[in-house]
């Protein structure tokens, strides 16, 4: 490995929360590194920094992903969706809402992950048992709620989507 | 946590892959990344370059033929998961697939990957044995099928050359059979500490055709034999099956470690291995 490869850069190019943006990257820049560095997005958290915590997920080309486990080289040209995509018009979205109503967050660091696959998992299933829930966040791990709160901001968030058809 | 350096391409063809893998011995294919990464940011792998399949189109879907199901190399594990028809002729890979990683590694991983890596404890590894099958590879020397019996060899090794792009996984169909797939995961990364897919084809009540595998108890996943011989036309009874499973353990080296030893390992490949055939009845 040599010098000019280490310091050899990328242009990179992606829509995140619906505005384009650009950047250079090293291709071993991590794309959550990328979201919160380059972009100044530092609501993406990084929790563990060995992809099992889940605080960094986000959703990519409407897949949910744990942005530290993808360069931002592979997001060159996807869309990217981060917690600060969420809130539209100024009103907190139905998942954001439900951990607020629910008392799903105590310190919040994992709230953004855990937001980010709540709504995945719910697009998906718009209606899941208390299981369903928690098998779909496993990949989410939270150190002070005891996860009881936040399967009730899903149900919650879940309730409030259904009635409003989205 | 910061990989080493690497260059990353985005070749357009499988050839032009293979050509990136002949140029420099020390790329490596990445398709989903969730085994190669987390292995790079610890820095247990330090590839030169990535050669990332994303752009090829050709790599994408799943084709289900009169005897098979070709998946190819860029299907995600949820593409496959959710695929209707595949999940009636081989119930067993939506089943094994929902209890992979997380809901997230589901989302980006892939069956081809999964078998390529080899992980000791990955689930689909042993889901592929019991079906059958084989993997299809591109490489300098031209393409070839490697029968799935003969293709993992050891601890993240398979019989793939350096410069080889696997295309697609060839996965028998067995329709009518019945399948089961049951594991004991690591309660922390969801890995399989011993898991355990079977395949079973009936005439009538008889057990015309057992196929069974395990993963995470040996260096590689691998056929359990024994357990398919002992059941060859008998019908699938309670004490059958445990007769059958009795000795299981007994033709394998079992490894152990700190979370479950070897002898533990072997009683939940017996544990197992009957929950999954009594499973196949359910």
């Amino acid at each position: 490995m040599t010098d000019t490869q280490t310091m050899q850069k990328t242009r990179i190019r992606m829509t995140v929360n619906g505005q384009e943006r650009t950047g250079e990257v090293e291709s071993r820049t991590l794309l959550v590194h990328f979201l919160r560095e380059q972009l100044g997005l530092t609501g993406t958290h990084v929790g563990c920094d060995t992809s099992q915590c889940g605080a960094c997920t986000i959703s990519v080309n409407g897949r949910s992903t744990k942005s530290c486990t993808m360069f931002a080289v592979q997001a060159d040209g996807a869309e990217v969706l981060t917690i600060e995509g969420l809130a539209q018009d100024g009103g907190y979205h139905p998942v954001q809402e439900g951990f607020w109503e629910e008392h799903g967050l105590q310190c919040g660091y994992c709230t953004p992950g855990m937001i980010m696959s709540t709504v995945a998992l719910l697009k998906r299933n718009p209606d899941p048992t208390d299981e369903e829930i928690r098998h779909e966040l496993e990949g989410n791990i939270c150190r002070c709620t005891g996860y009881e709160n936040i399967v009730k901001s899903v149900r919650y968030a879940a309730e409030r989507l259904r009635e409003s058809g989205a | 946590m910061f990989p080493g350096s690497f260059t990353y391409s985005r070749p357009g063809s499988v050839a032009e892959a293979v050509a990136a893998l002949q140029a420099n011995p020390d790329a490596k294919i990445i398709a989903g990344g969730h085994s190669l990464i987390p292995a790079m940011k610890l820095r247990l792998a330090m590839p030169g370059e990535l050669v990332d399949l994303r752009d090829i189109g050709e790599l994408r879907g799943v084709e289900v033929s009169d005897d098979a199901v070709a998946v190819r190399a860029m299907t995600t594990y949820n593409e496959l998961r959710d695929n209707d028809e595949v999940a009636g002729l081989m119930p067993i890979l939506p089943e094994a697939i929902q209890i992979i990683g997380d809901a997230q590694v589901r989302e980006r991983g892939t069956l081809v990957g999964s078998l390529v890596h080899n992980d000791p404890a990955a689930d689909l590894t042993a889901v592929a044995l019991a079906l059958g099958g084989s993997v299809h590879a591109v490489g300098s020397d031209g393409e070839r099928d490697i029968p799935l019996d003969e293709f993992f060899v050891d601890l993240w090794t398979t019989t793939l050359e350096l410069d080889e792009v696997v295309t697609h996984a060839s996965l028998n169909r067995h329709d009518g059979a019945h399948m089961a797939y049951r594991k004991y995961a690591h309660p922390a990364s969801g890995y399989a500490i011993v898991g355990v897919a079977v395949v079973v084809e009936k005439d009538g009540d008889t057990v015309s055709r057992a196929r069974v595998a395990v993963t995470g108890a040996t260096n590689t996943a691998t056929r359990l034999t024994s357990i398919e011989e002992a059941l060859a036309g008998k019908p699938l009874t309670e004490d059958n099956v445990q007769a059958a499973v009795e000795n299981a353990a007994e033709e394998l080296e079992i490894n152990g470690d700190t979370f479950a030893s070897a002898e533990y390992r072997a009683h939940l490949v017996r544990v197992l291995a009957r929950r999954a055939l009594l499973g196949t009845q359910q």
